[in-house]
């Protein structure tokens, strides 16, 4: 059995592929591909590359040492504020991330509300990186919690196992293709993260200048090499996408 | 080990409000309709459900212990084995270190399936799994064993393997078994003693043979309205004790003592001597003719008496009342053999 299609449908489905596509087409057309070698292997390139590096695998360290536990408490227990809970942690998904930087320099800048001094600090990177990024670990982890059977969990306690050793020889590795899936989300956002960054720890080379800051930067002064390093993020982040193919079908069940 | 709890539950509508109690090795048979509260029981039992009231084992009461802290075995439905384990860590796990392999290899060995130890859930058979379920649970060697429908996801072979392993276990433990079961055969075989539960109340606590002849409430009289002949098997014949025999539709190898157990539905009365494929025929004496619900239960005496239920109509085209003479009839097709 088949059914018509309508042809504004599929006439507008085609002007929306190619604005998804198109520009990703741009960076590959226009990449400057015979100098991408020497582009790529800069001084100022690899500082920011090991730079996007750390803070983002720091933000990743950060969001899964206190969004899994974020996230086994939203999908296991029951507790007053819950639902405000839940929100705060989408927050950061919808928030603006320059608005997500202003906050963090109200909380933890140098006249914040809990004055850490991480403002302006490759610390302060880590931070508004992890701040954005956490939500995807949390919500894709409740998800694969949720959806567990907690009758493993029962079993365990009536033989003897506390919650948190049955969060950990239990919980944890049956929900392991989730928490994966949530890490390489979040990772992928940190990696990509622009806005809070550079509101809330400058854009200083070396510090805080991490490559879509660097990107941003070079453009002006020199597009070629703003290209290749887009290049690179390009790559990362389809490399995620082919990390993940598997990891979804696995946490979908 | 003794076992008196007094437990409420509170479900939104549901509330659940069961006394339970049993001696040493007991084994309590739960039965009900679903959502009649079996599994909830047992649950709060465990500790795994919100539960007010006491469950006092050993005079101990442990309502307010954490599950963690009840010793209690749970065994649920389907088994629930850690699929990311081996049979032999899932037996393990409540051990635990050096000890908990050994004990765990002992469990495994006893129960047959030591050659399974390293397999993984997802590669045992329903009735392995089981096994592997009750090995776990007894390898804490816990003061309450609680199994729900034990045998209710297997296919017929794996229900007779798990049920000889489950009489052979039960038999050694010590400590108060319950189980929710929805087979008649089952709450025969294995129970001491019945509890019927209904909208959360229980509705009757006897032992099996009481409510094979008496059960109180419609439900009941179709799940347990059952004759139970214990006796020696040898052949394809059980010479059941009292006086009499059954033809059975398979030889056993024998002689060994074993259980018939026949839904009272199967059993026809006859007013003449029966010419039909029914193998096993024989006169008996109707002693009550009693309604359960639609039904009517017959009970007669006989070598050896039963049970037959039949309609109304049946009762007075035959003219079945006290006293009366009429043959029972039985197909060895419907008689399940249960080895003890």
């Amino acid at each position: 059995m088949s059914s018509r299609t309508p042809v504004s449908m599929t006439a507008a489905a085609a002007v929306g592929a190619c604005l998804l596509a198109l520009p990703l087409l741009g960076v590959l057309v226009r990449a400057p591909w015979s100098d991408l070698g020497p582009l790529l292997t800069s001084h100022d390139t690899l500082t920011a590359l090991r730079l996007s590096l750390e803070c983002s695998l720091g933000a990743l360290a950060i969001s899964l040492v206190l969004g899994v536990p974020l996230a086994w408490l939203l999908a296991r227990r029951d507790f007053a504020g819950k639902g405000v809970l839940r929100a705060l942690v989408t927050v950061p998904l919808v928030l603006p991330p320059v608005v997500g930087g202003v906050a963090l320099l109200l909380a933890f800048g140098r006249r914040g509300l809990v004055p850490l001094h991480l403002a302006f600090t490759t610390w302060g990177a880590m931070a508004a990186e992890a701040f954005v990024a956490m939500p995807f670990l949390v919500l894709t982890v409740e998800g694969a919690i949720a959806s567990l059977d907690d009758r493993y969990e029962h079993v365990a306690a009536t033989l003897g196992s506390s919650p948190l050793s049955t969060f950990r020889r239990v919980t944890l590795p049956l929900v392991m293709p989730g928490v994966a899936a949530g890490a390489a989300l979040a990772w992928a956002r940190a990696l990509g993260e622009f806005g809070a960054t550079i509101t809330f720890a400058g854009n200083l080379p070396g510090q805080t200048q991490t490559l879509p800051l660097d990107v941003y930067t070079t453009l002006d002064r020199d597009p070629d090499a703003a290209v290749a390093l887009s290049l690179v993020l390009l790559v990362l982040s389809a490399a995620v996408l082919v990390a993940l193919r598997d990891r979804w079908r696995v946490s979908g069940r | 080990m003794t076992l008196e709890s007094d437990v409420s539950v509170s479900l939104g509508e549901f509330t659940l409000q069961a006394s339970l109690s049993a001696r040493d090795g007991e084994v309590v048979a739960l039965v009900g309709p679903n959502g009649s509260g079996k599994s909830t029981l047992l649950r709060a039992l465990a500790g795994l459900a919100p539960m007010t009231g006491s469950v006092r084992v050993d005079g101990q009461d442990l309502a307010g212990a954490a599950p963690e802290h009840r010793n209690v075995g749970w065994v649920p439905q389907n088994a629930a084995l850690f699929p990311h384990l081996s049979a032999q860590d899932n037996v393990a796990f409540g051990v635990g270190g050096r000890r908990g392999r050994d004990t765990a290899r002992q469990w495994l060995r006893r129960l047959g399936i030591e050659d399974l130890a390293g397999r993984k859930p997802a590669q045992l058979s329903g009735g392995q799994g089981q096994k592997v379920a009750l090995a776990r649970a007894l390898a804490r060697r816990p003061r309450l064993l609680l199994l729900d429908e034990p045998l209710s996801a297997l296919d017929v072979s794996a229900r007779v393997d798990v049920r000889r392993a489950l009489r052979t276990h039960l038999a050694d433990y010590d400590g108060v078994t319950v189980l929710v079961t929805h087979d008649a055969v089952d709450a025969i075989a294995f129970a001491d003693r019945v509890v019927a539960l209904e909208a959360g109340r229980v509705v009757q606590d006897a032992p099996p043979a009481e409510l094979t002849r008496a059960p109180r409430t419609t439900w009941l009289a179709q799940l347990m309205g059952a004759n139970a002949f214990l006796g020696q098997v040898s052949g394809a014949t059980l010479l059941v004790e009292g006086g009499g025999s059954l033809a059975l539709a398979e030889p056993v190898a024998g002689p060994a003592p074993a259980l018939g157990v026949v839904p009272a539905h199967a059993v026809s009365l006859h007013r003449e001597q029966p010419r039909g494929s029914a193998r096993n025929a024989w006169q008996v004496v109707v002693r009550d003719v009693v309604p359960a619900g639609a039904r009517m239960r017959v009970q007669c005496d006989g070598q050896p008496g039963v049970v037959a239920e039949v309609t109304p109509e049946s009762v007075t085209d035959l003219r079945l009342r006290d006293g009366e003479q009429v043959w029972a009839s039985v197909k060895a097709t419907e008689v399940t053999l249960v080895l003890l």
